[in-house]
Protein backbone atom coordinates (compact mmCIF):
# COMPACT_ATOMS: atom_id res chain seq x y z
CA UNK A 1 0.00 0.00 0.00
CA UNK A 2 1.43 3.07 -0.97
CA UNK A 3 1.66 6.30 1.76
CA UNK A 4 1.02 9.94 1.40
CA UNK A 5 4.72 10.65 1.07
CA UNK A 6 7.11 7.84 0.82
CA UNK A 7 10.22 9.83 -0.09
CA UNK A 8 10.25 11.28 3.52
CA UNK A 9 12.51 9.31 5.65
CA UNK A 10 10.59 7.39 7.77
CA UNK A 11 10.81 8.44 11.15
CA UNK A 12 9.42 5.87 12.93
CA UNK A 13 9.34 2.15 11.35
CA UNK A 14 8.65 -1.21 12.98
CA UNK A 15 10.11 -4.59 11.12
CA UNK A 16 8.58 -7.70 11.63
CA UNK A 17 7.65 -7.30 15.74
CA UNK A 18 5.85 -9.86 17.72
CA UNK A 19 4.87 -9.45 21.34
CA UNK A 20 3.11 -12.01 23.71
CA UNK A 21 2.54 -11.75 27.60
CA UNK A 22 2.50 -15.52 28.66
CA UNK A 23 0.13 -17.31 26.37
CA UNK A 24 -1.31 -14.71 24.55
CA UNK A 25 -0.15 -13.30 21.59
CA UNK A 26 -1.07 -9.45 20.62
CA UNK A 27 1.07 -8.72 18.02
CA UNK A 28 2.14 -11.03 14.96
CA UNK A 29 4.73 -9.82 12.73
CA UNK A 30 3.72 -5.81 12.76
CA UNK A 31 5.43 -3.90 9.60
CA UNK A 32 4.83 -0.38 9.75
CA UNK A 33 6.44 3.37 8.52
CA UNK A 34 5.38 6.24 9.43
CA UNK A 35 7.25 9.23 7.15
CA UNK A 36 8.48 12.38 8.98
CA UNK A 37 6.12 15.00 9.66
CA UNK A 38 3.09 12.50 8.62
CA UNK A 39 -0.15 11.89 10.77
CA UNK A 40 -0.56 8.27 11.40
CA UNK A 41 -3.87 6.84 12.78
CA UNK A 42 -3.58 3.09 14.15
CA UNK A 43 -6.99 2.27 14.21
CA UNK A 44 -8.63 -0.67 15.86
CA UNK A 45 -11.34 -2.57 18.01
CA UNK A 46 -10.97 -2.93 21.54
CA UNK A 47 -7.91 -5.28 22.69
CA UNK A 48 -6.61 -5.20 19.19
CA UNK A 49 -3.38 -4.50 20.08
CA UNK A 50 -2.76 -1.02 19.36
CA UNK A 51 -2.10 0.06 23.05
CA UNK A 52 0.87 -2.49 22.81
CA UNK A 53 2.15 -1.34 19.93
CA UNK A 54 2.34 2.19 20.84
CA UNK A 55 3.98 1.35 23.82
CA UNK A 56 6.64 -0.26 21.87
CA UNK A 57 7.23 3.26 20.07
CA UNK A 58 8.15 4.41 23.31
CA UNK A 59 10.44 2.08 25.03
CA UNK A 60 8.01 1.31 27.48
CA UNK A 61 7.58 -2.48 26.58
CA UNK A 62 10.26 -4.75 24.66
CA UNK A 63 9.45 -7.06 21.56
CA UNK A 64 10.07 -10.45 21.68
CA UNK A 65 11.14 -10.53 18.25
CA UNK A 66 11.69 -7.22 15.75
CA UNK A 67 13.26 -3.66 15.15
CA UNK A 68 12.04 -0.63 16.35
CA UNK A 69 13.88 2.18 14.56
CA UNK A 70 13.09 5.76 15.50
CA UNK A 71 14.77 8.65 13.72
CA UNK A 72 17.26 5.77 12.24
CA UNK A 73 18.05 3.64 15.49
CA UNK A 74 16.92 0.58 16.29
CA UNK A 75 15.94 0.96 19.98
CA UNK A 76 15.00 -2.91 20.91
CA UNK A 77 18.94 -3.01 22.66
CA UNK A 78 18.49 0.32 24.57
CA UNK A 79 19.53 0.39 28.15
CA UNK A 80 17.37 2.13 30.74
CA UNK A 81 19.79 5.65 30.54
CA UNK A 82 19.17 5.46 26.35
CA UNK A 83 15.55 4.74 26.88
CA UNK A 84 15.80 8.40 29.08
CA UNK A 85 17.15 10.23 26.32
CA UNK A 86 14.69 8.39 24.01
CA UNK A 87 11.42 9.78 25.18
CA UNK A 88 12.65 12.97 25.07
CA UNK A 89 12.28 13.17 21.29
CA UNK A 90 8.68 12.06 22.18
CA UNK A 91 5.23 13.73 23.32
CA UNK A 92 2.37 11.64 24.61
CA UNK A 93 -1.24 12.91 25.16
CA UNK A 94 -2.70 10.49 26.91
CA UNK A 95 -6.67 9.41 27.00
CA UNK A 96 -7.41 11.49 30.24
CA UNK A 97 -4.86 13.67 29.55
CA UNK A 98 -3.30 12.68 32.59
CA UNK A 99 -1.84 15.65 34.13
CA UNK A 100 -0.37 16.04 37.55
CA UNK A 101 -3.34 16.83 39.83
CA UNK A 102 -1.38 18.34 42.36
CA UNK A 103 -0.17 21.50 40.40
CA UNK A 104 -1.41 24.53 38.38
CA UNK A 105 -1.59 23.95 34.59
CA UNK A 106 1.65 26.24 34.72
CA UNK A 107 3.55 23.73 36.74
CA UNK A 108 2.55 20.90 34.78
CA UNK A 109 3.44 22.37 31.43
CA UNK A 110 6.40 23.37 32.57
CA UNK A 111 7.05 20.52 34.15
CA UNK A 112 9.82 18.70 31.21
CA UNK A 113 11.34 21.82 31.06
CA UNK A 114 12.05 22.31 35.00
CA UNK A 115 13.50 18.77 34.99
CA UNK A 116 15.52 18.75 32.10
CA UNK A 117 16.50 22.19 31.37
CA UNK A 118 17.67 23.68 34.25
CA UNK A 119 19.75 25.95 33.04
CA UNK A 120 16.74 28.07 31.92
CA UNK A 121 15.87 31.09 33.99
CA UNK A 122 12.14 31.19 35.23
CA UNK A 123 11.39 34.17 32.94
CA UNK A 124 12.33 32.10 30.15
CA UNK A 125 10.15 29.08 31.40
CA UNK A 126 7.22 31.33 32.03
CA UNK A 127 7.79 33.00 28.49
CA UNK A 128 8.10 29.05 26.96
CA UNK A 129 4.71 28.16 28.56
CA UNK A 130 3.23 30.61 27.33
CA UNK A 131 4.28 30.18 24.01
CA UNK A 132 3.07 26.10 23.96
CA UNK A 133 -0.25 27.51 25.47
CA UNK A 134 -0.86 30.07 22.97
CA UNK A 135 -0.12 26.54 20.22
CA UNK A 136 -2.69 24.76 21.46
CA UNK A 137 -4.66 27.97 22.01
CA UNK A 138 -5.07 28.48 25.35
CA UNK A 139 -4.47 31.91 27.64
CA UNK A 140 -4.68 33.39 30.79
CA UNK A 141 -5.45 29.92 32.45
CA UNK A 142 -1.90 28.88 34.04
CA UNK A 143 -2.52 29.40 37.51
CA UNK A 144 -5.70 27.08 37.49
CA UNK A 145 -5.96 23.40 38.63
CA UNK A 146 -6.49 20.51 36.05
CA UNK A 147 -9.84 19.98 38.13
CA UNK A 148 -10.94 23.18 37.14
CA UNK A 149 -10.71 22.40 33.23
CA UNK A 150 -12.79 20.76 30.72
CA UNK A 151 -12.03 17.36 29.07
CA UNK A 152 -11.01 19.49 25.96
CA UNK A 153 -9.00 22.08 28.04
CA UNK A 154 -7.30 19.02 29.53
CA UNK A 155 -6.03 17.46 26.55
CA UNK A 156 -5.14 20.73 25.15
CA UNK A 157 -2.83 21.42 28.45
CA UNK A 158 -1.91 17.92 27.60
CA UNK A 159 -0.35 18.58 24.74
CA UNK A 160 1.28 21.96 25.54
CA UNK A 161 3.12 19.90 27.98
CA UNK A 162 3.83 17.23 25.65
CA UNK A 163 5.33 19.36 23.29
CA UNK A 164 7.83 21.77 25.62
CA UNK A 165 10.88 19.82 24.91
CA UNK A 166 9.91 19.80 21.44
CA UNK A 167 9.43 16.70 20.32
CA UNK A 168 9.73 15.13 17.09
CA UNK A 169 7.22 12.52 17.49
CA UNK A 170 3.99 13.30 19.18
CA UNK A 171 1.47 9.82 20.08
CA UNK A 172 -1.99 10.57 21.25
CA UNK A 173 -3.45 7.81 23.13
CA UNK A 174 -7.63 7.53 22.11
CA UNK A 175 -7.04 11.33 21.85
CA UNK A 176 -11.42 11.67 21.31
CA UNK A 177 -12.58 8.71 23.54
CA UNK A 178 -15.51 9.96 25.48
CA UNK A 179 -15.59 13.34 24.01
CA UNK A 180 -18.88 15.15 23.09
CA UNK A 181 -19.11 15.63 19.11
CA UNK A 182 -18.00 19.61 19.39
CA UNK A 183 -14.75 18.76 21.76
CA UNK A 184 -14.33 15.78 19.60
CA UNK A 185 -14.22 18.09 16.43
CA UNK A 186 -11.85 21.00 18.50
CA UNK A 187 -9.46 17.86 19.31
CA UNK A 188 -9.01 16.70 15.77
CA UNK A 189 -8.50 20.28 14.89
CA UNK A 190 -5.39 20.66 17.75
CA UNK A 191 -3.80 17.61 16.50
CA UNK A 192 -3.97 18.60 12.94
CA UNK A 193 -2.39 22.44 14.06
CA UNK A 194 0.12 20.65 15.79
CA UNK A 195 0.93 18.93 12.72
CA UNK A 196 1.05 21.79 11.01
CA UNK A 197 2.93 24.40 13.14
CA UNK A 198 5.22 22.34 14.56
CA UNK A 199 6.42 19.57 11.59
CA UNK A 200 5.77 16.88 14.00
CA UNK A 201 5.26 13.17 13.37
CA UNK A 202 2.19 12.55 14.94
CA UNK A 203 0.83 8.19 15.61
CA UNK A 204 -2.69 8.47 16.80
CA UNK A 205 -4.36 5.40 18.31
CA UNK A 206 -8.09 5.41 17.44
CA UNK A 207 -11.16 3.68 17.40
CA UNK A 208 -13.23 6.62 16.38
CA UNK A 209 -13.27 6.15 12.64
CA UNK A 210 -14.71 9.69 11.49
CA UNK A 211 -11.57 11.57 13.74
CA UNK A 212 -9.15 8.64 12.65
CA UNK A 213 -10.25 10.10 8.50
CA UNK A 214 -10.38 13.52 9.05
CA UNK A 215 -6.87 13.88 10.83
CA UNK A 216 -4.93 11.39 9.22
CA UNK A 217 -2.39 11.04 6.18
CA UNK A 218 -1.87 7.32 6.33
CA UNK A 219 -4.32 4.67 8.73
CA UNK A 220 -3.48 1.50 9.42
CA UNK A 221 -5.98 -0.81 10.59
CA UNK A 222 -4.89 -3.49 13.10
CA UNK A 223 -7.02 -6.57 13.68
CA UNK A 224 -6.10 -9.50 15.94
CA UNK A 225 -2.54 -8.57 16.02
CA UNK A 226 -1.37 -7.71 12.73
CA UNK A 227 -1.78 -4.88 9.83
CA UNK A 228 -4.62 -5.77 7.90
CA UNK A 229 -4.12 -2.95 6.27
CA UNK A 230 -2.62 0.59 5.08
CA UNK A 231 -2.90 3.55 3.16
CA UNK A 232 -4.31 6.79 2.94
CA UNK A 233 -8.06 7.56 4.02
CA UNK A 234 -9.16 7.04 0.46
CA UNK A 235 -7.59 3.83 -0.08
CA UNK A 236 -8.97 2.16 3.07
CA UNK A 237 -12.59 3.35 2.22
CA UNK A 238 -12.16 1.24 -1.37
CA UNK A 239 -10.56 -1.73 0.94
CA UNK A 240 -12.21 -5.20 -0.34
CA UNK A 241 -10.99 -6.88 3.25
CA UNK A 242 -13.51 -8.33 5.07
CA UNK A 243 -12.41 -7.16 8.61
CA UNK A 244 -12.20 -3.70 7.78
CA UNK A 245 -14.91 -3.46 5.44
CA UNK A 246 -16.87 -4.86 8.33
CA UNK A 247 -15.50 -2.11 11.38
CA UNK A 248 -15.95 1.17 8.78
CA UNK A 249 -19.47 -0.23 7.67
CA UNK A 250 -20.44 0.56 11.36
CA UNK A 251 -19.39 4.28 10.64
CA UNK A 252 -20.04 4.76 6.75
CA UNK A 253 -23.38 3.22 6.62
CA UNK A 254 -24.42 5.37 9.62
CA UNK A 255 -23.41 8.41 7.60
CA UNK A 256 -25.44 7.51 4.35
CA UNK A 257 -28.99 6.61 6.65
CA UNK A 258 -28.37 10.10 7.79
CA UNK B 1 -15.19 -44.24 31.23
CA UNK B 2 -17.19 -41.59 32.04
CA UNK B 3 -20.18 -41.47 34.32
CA UNK B 4 -22.67 -39.39 32.90
CA UNK B 5 -23.42 -36.11 34.23
CA UNK B 6 -26.63 -35.78 36.38
CA UNK B 7 -27.69 -31.87 35.43
CA UNK B 8 -30.82 -32.15 38.00
CA UNK B 9 -28.70 -33.53 41.01
CA UNK B 10 -29.02 -30.76 43.87
CA UNK B 11 -25.29 -29.32 43.77
CA UNK B 12 -23.11 -30.61 46.36
CA UNK B 13 -22.66 -28.67 49.72
CA UNK B 14 -19.51 -26.90 50.23
CA UNK B 15 -16.92 -28.24 51.81
CA UNK B 16 -16.24 -26.12 54.87
CA UNK B 17 -13.01 -27.43 56.03
CA UNK B 18 -11.52 -27.69 52.13
CA UNK B 19 -12.88 -24.40 51.26
CA UNK B 20 -10.77 -22.73 55.07
CA UNK B 21 -7.67 -24.65 53.72
CA UNK B 22 -8.38 -23.29 50.26
CA UNK B 23 -8.49 -19.68 52.13
CA UNK B 24 -5.38 -19.93 54.31
CA UNK B 25 -3.41 -20.93 51.06
CA UNK B 26 -4.57 -18.34 48.96
CA UNK B 27 -3.65 -15.76 51.94
CA UNK B 28 -0.17 -17.27 52.75
CA UNK B 29 0.41 -17.07 49.19
CA UNK B 30 -0.46 -13.54 48.62
CA UNK B 31 1.49 -12.67 52.16
CA UNK B 32 4.38 -13.92 50.38
CA UNK B 33 3.70 -12.18 47.24
CA UNK B 34 3.46 -9.60 49.28
CA UNK B 35 6.61 -9.41 51.41
CA UNK B 36 8.70 -10.34 47.97
CA UNK B 37 7.12 -7.11 46.17
CA UNK B 38 8.20 -5.08 49.58
CA UNK B 39 11.76 -6.39 49.10
CA UNK B 40 12.16 -5.81 45.37
CA UNK B 41 10.56 -2.07 46.13
CA UNK B 42 13.21 -1.52 48.89
CA UNK B 43 16.04 -2.28 46.47
CA UNK B 44 14.47 -0.15 43.67
CA UNK B 45 14.33 2.71 46.52
CA UNK B 46 17.52 2.45 47.76
CA UNK B 47 19.06 2.03 44.10
CA UNK B 48 17.19 5.41 43.47
CA UNK B 49 18.22 6.84 46.38
CA UNK B 50 21.86 7.37 45.96
CA UNK B 51 21.54 8.44 41.99
CA UNK B 52 21.46 12.16 41.19
CA UNK B 53 19.13 14.16 40.60
CA UNK B 54 18.42 14.94 44.45
CA UNK B 55 14.92 15.90 45.10
CA UNK B 56 15.04 18.02 47.91
CA UNK B 57 12.25 19.93 47.07
CA UNK B 58 9.95 16.79 47.21
CA UNK B 59 11.97 15.47 49.96
CA UNK B 60 10.59 18.39 52.54
CA UNK B 61 7.04 18.74 51.34
CA UNK B 62 7.09 14.66 52.35
CA UNK B 63 8.83 15.42 55.66
CA UNK B 64 6.87 18.45 56.37
CA UNK B 65 3.69 16.12 56.22
CA UNK B 66 4.84 12.98 57.77
CA UNK B 67 6.57 14.77 60.48
CA UNK B 68 5.20 18.19 60.88
CA UNK B 69 1.41 17.31 60.28
CA UNK B 70 1.34 14.56 62.11
CA UNK B 71 3.60 16.45 65.33
CA UNK B 72 0.00 17.78 67.26
CA UNK B 73 -2.01 13.92 66.91
CA UNK B 74 1.29 12.49 67.42
CA UNK B 75 1.84 14.80 70.83
CA UNK B 76 -2.15 14.23 71.73
CA UNK B 77 -1.61 10.60 71.77
CA UNK B 78 1.58 10.38 73.72
CA UNK B 79 -0.06 12.92 76.15
CA UNK B 80 -2.98 10.48 77.04
CA UNK B 81 -1.08 7.14 76.99
CA UNK B 82 1.26 9.03 79.43
CA UNK B 83 -1.90 10.06 81.64
CA UNK B 84 -3.90 6.79 80.96
CA UNK B 85 -0.88 4.87 82.14
CA UNK B 86 0.13 6.56 85.29
CA UNK B 87 -3.41 6.07 86.34
CA UNK B 88 -3.51 2.43 85.75
CA UNK B 89 -0.32 1.84 86.93
CA UNK B 90 -0.90 4.36 90.19
CA UNK B 91 -3.82 2.28 90.99
CA UNK B 92 -1.85 -1.07 90.71
CA UNK B 93 1.06 0.13 92.86
CA UNK B 94 -1.07 1.74 95.44
CA UNK B 95 -2.12 -2.22 96.48
CA UNK B 96 1.60 -2.64 96.94
CA UNK B 97 2.29 0.60 98.81
CA UNK B 98 4.86 0.95 95.92
CA UNK B 99 4.21 4.58 94.37
CA UNK B 100 7.69 4.74 93.89
CA UNK B 101 7.58 2.56 90.86
CA UNK B 102 4.97 4.17 89.24
CA UNK B 103 7.56 6.60 87.37
CA UNK B 104 9.99 4.03 85.98
CA UNK B 105 7.13 2.11 84.98
CA UNK B 106 5.17 4.73 82.91
CA UNK B 107 8.89 6.05 81.39
CA UNK B 108 9.84 2.46 80.65
CA UNK B 109 6.92 1.75 78.55
CA UNK B 110 6.60 4.70 76.73
CA UNK B 111 10.26 4.91 75.41
CA UNK B 112 10.52 1.15 74.47
CA UNK B 113 6.78 0.15 73.46
CA UNK B 114 4.39 2.89 73.60
CA UNK B 115 6.16 5.59 71.76
CA UNK B 116 7.42 3.47 68.35
CA UNK B 117 4.14 1.78 68.35
CA UNK B 118 1.68 4.49 68.51
CA UNK B 119 3.84 7.13 66.39
CA UNK B 120 4.02 4.66 63.79
CA UNK B 121 0.24 4.10 63.94
CA UNK B 122 -1.00 7.43 63.76
CA UNK B 123 1.71 8.35 61.41
CA UNK B 124 -0.10 5.22 59.14
CA UNK B 125 -3.53 6.69 59.78
CA UNK B 126 -2.85 9.69 58.73
CA UNK B 127 0.06 10.36 56.21
CA UNK B 128 0.10 5.90 55.03
CA UNK B 129 -3.39 6.42 53.82
CA UNK B 130 -3.41 9.93 52.36
CA UNK B 131 0.09 8.51 50.73
CA UNK B 132 -1.29 5.37 49.28
CA UNK B 133 -4.56 7.02 47.64
CA UNK B 134 -2.34 9.68 46.21
CA UNK B 135 0.00 7.19 44.60
CA UNK B 136 -2.95 5.14 43.77
CA UNK B 137 -5.10 7.66 42.35
CA UNK B 138 -1.81 8.72 40.19
CA UNK B 139 -1.28 5.15 38.37
CA UNK B 140 -4.90 4.52 37.68
CA UNK B 141 -5.04 8.32 35.89
CA UNK B 142 -1.83 7.52 33.86
CA UNK B 143 -0.21 9.77 35.95
CA UNK B 144 3.10 7.50 36.97
CA UNK B 145 3.50 6.86 33.10
CA UNK B 146 3.07 10.23 31.99
CA UNK B 147 6.33 10.90 34.25
CA UNK B 148 7.69 8.01 32.78
CA UNK B 149 6.86 9.29 29.10
CA UNK B 150 8.49 12.74 30.09
CA UNK B 151 11.89 10.57 31.24
CA UNK B 152 11.37 11.43 35.24
CA UNK B 153 11.84 7.73 36.91
CA UNK B 154 8.74 7.70 38.79
CA UNK B 155 10.23 5.78 41.62
CA UNK B 156 12.47 8.29 42.19
CA UNK B 157 10.03 11.29 41.65
CA UNK B 158 7.58 9.72 44.26
CA UNK B 159 9.04 6.94 46.06
CA UNK B 160 12.10 8.03 47.03
CA UNK B 161 11.18 10.95 49.05
CA UNK B 162 8.10 9.45 50.87
CA UNK B 163 9.90 6.15 52.25
CA UNK B 164 12.71 8.68 53.46
CA UNK B 165 9.98 10.57 55.18
CA UNK B 166 9.13 7.90 56.46
CA UNK B 167 12.51 6.26 58.19
CA UNK B 168 13.55 10.15 59.04
CA UNK B 169 10.06 11.65 60.63
CA UNK B 170 8.55 8.61 62.60
CA UNK B 171 12.21 8.71 64.44
CA UNK B 172 11.49 12.12 65.60
CA UNK B 173 7.53 11.92 66.25
CA UNK B 174 9.07 9.47 68.66
CA UNK B 175 11.11 11.30 70.54
CA UNK B 176 8.15 13.83 71.07
CA UNK B 177 5.75 11.06 71.99
CA UNK B 178 8.62 10.43 74.64
CA UNK B 179 8.29 13.69 76.23
CA UNK B 180 4.79 14.11 75.95
CA UNK B 181 4.08 11.01 77.62
CA UNK B 182 6.30 11.59 80.31
CA UNK B 183 4.80 15.05 80.57
CA UNK B 184 1.61 13.28 81.01
CA UNK B 185 2.26 10.84 83.40
CA UNK B 186 4.27 13.42 85.67
CA UNK B 187 1.12 15.46 85.87
CA UNK B 188 -1.25 12.16 86.41
CA UNK B 189 1.07 10.70 89.03
CA UNK B 190 2.25 13.48 91.00
CA UNK B 191 -0.96 16.13 90.35
CA UNK B 192 -3.64 13.78 90.90
CA UNK B 193 -2.45 10.72 92.04
CA UNK B 194 -0.42 12.10 95.12
CA UNK B 195 3.33 11.09 94.17
CA UNK B 196 5.63 13.01 95.71
CA UNK B 197 7.42 14.82 92.60
CA UNK B 198 10.49 13.73 93.94
CA UNK B 199 10.80 10.27 94.05
CA UNK B 200 8.79 10.22 90.32
CA UNK B 201 11.66 12.09 89.37
CA UNK B 202 14.68 10.58 91.21
CA UNK B 203 13.29 6.85 90.19
CA UNK B 204 12.64 7.85 86.56
CA UNK B 205 16.42 9.06 86.48
CA UNK B 206 17.39 5.77 88.50
CA UNK B 207 15.89 3.44 85.68
CA UNK B 208 15.67 5.02 82.39
CA UNK B 209 18.92 4.28 80.77
CA UNK B 210 19.82 5.97 77.25
CA UNK B 211 19.77 2.45 75.81
CA UNK B 212 15.35 2.90 76.32
CA UNK B 213 15.36 5.72 74.58
CA UNK B 214 17.80 4.46 71.60
CA UNK B 215 15.47 1.16 71.29
CA UNK B 216 12.20 3.27 70.98
CA UNK B 217 14.03 5.64 68.42
CA UNK B 218 15.49 2.23 66.57
CA UNK B 219 12.14 0.80 66.19
CA UNK B 220 10.61 4.34 64.76
CA UNK B 221 13.16 4.24 62.03
CA UNK B 222 12.50 0.15 61.24
CA UNK B 223 8.19 0.97 62.02
CA UNK B 224 8.39 4.51 59.34
CA UNK B 225 10.79 2.53 56.75
CA UNK B 226 8.11 -0.16 56.71
CA UNK B 227 5.00 1.59 56.92
CA UNK B 228 6.02 4.13 54.28
CA UNK B 229 7.24 1.07 51.76
CA UNK B 230 3.91 -0.54 52.60
CA UNK B 231 1.95 2.50 51.32
CA UNK B 232 4.01 3.18 48.12
CA UNK B 233 4.16 -0.32 47.46
CA UNK B 234 0.59 -0.82 47.71
CA UNK B 235 -0.55 2.61 46.09
CA UNK B 236 2.25 2.34 43.43
CA UNK B 237 0.82 -0.99 41.96
CA UNK B 238 -3.08 -0.07 42.57
CA UNK B 239 -4.88 -0.77 39.32
CA UNK B 240 -8.71 -0.98 38.60
CA UNK B 241 -9.91 2.90 38.98
CA UNK B 242 -11.68 4.19 41.82
CA UNK B 243 -12.39 1.22 43.66
CA UNK B 244 -8.82 -0.33 43.77
CA UNK B 245 -7.59 2.34 44.93
CA UNK B 246 -9.81 1.80 47.91
CA UNK B 247 -8.58 -1.70 47.93
CA UNK B 248 -5.30 -0.90 47.73
CA UNK B 249 -5.40 2.12 50.70
CA UNK B 250 -7.58 -0.97 52.85
CA UNK B 251 -4.58 -3.69 52.53
CA UNK B 252 -2.13 -1.40 52.85
CA UNK B 253 -3.26 -0.37 56.70
CA UNK B 254 -4.00 -3.63 57.58
CA UNK B 255 -0.14 -4.51 56.53
CA UNK B 256 1.20 -1.65 58.09
CA UNK B 257 -0.69 -1.90 61.34
CA UNK B 258 -0.16 -5.89 61.95
CA UNK B 259 3.46 -5.51 60.73
CA UNK B 260 4.36 -3.07 63.33
CA UNK B 261 3.13 -4.87 65.96
CA UNK B 262 5.10 -8.27 64.46
CA UNK B 263 8.36 -6.11 63.68
CA UNK B 264 7.69 -5.13 67.26
CA UNK B 265 8.22 -7.97 68.60
CA UNK B 266 10.75 -8.98 66.91
CA UNK B 267 13.21 -5.42 66.81
CA UNK B 268 12.26 -6.49 70.49
CA UNK B 269 14.25 -9.60 70.32
CA UNK B 270 17.10 -8.90 68.10
CA UNK B 271 18.23 -5.60 70.34
CA UNK B 272 18.01 -7.54 73.57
Amino acid sequence: MAAADQTARPMIEIVDLHKSFGSHTVLSGINLKVPQGSTLVILGGSGSGKTVMMKHMIGLLKPDQGQVIIDGDDIVPYGAVQLEQLRKKFGMVFQAAALFDSMTVYQNVAFPVLEHRKELSEAKVRALVKEKLAVVGLSGIEERYPADLSGGMRKRVGLARAIMLEPKIVLYDEPTTGLDPITTDSVDQMILDAKRHLGVTSVVISHDIASAFKVADNVAFLSQGVIVEQGTPAQLRHSTNPALRAYLSTWFDLERRS
Amino acid sequence: MTAPIDTNAPPKPPNAVKQAIEGLGLTLGRLVEDIGGLAVLLIDVLRWTVRPPFRAANLFAQLDFVGVGSALIVALTGIFSGMVFAHQSARAFEMFNSEALVGPTVALTITRELAPVFSALMVTMRAGSAMCTELGTMRVTEQVDALETMAVNPVQYLLVPRVLAGLIMVPVLVMLFDAAGLAGGYFVSVLVKGVSAGTWLSRTQQWLDPEDIAEGLIKGAVFGLYVALVACFKGYHASGGAKGVGLATTQAMVMSALGIFVLDYFVGVILH
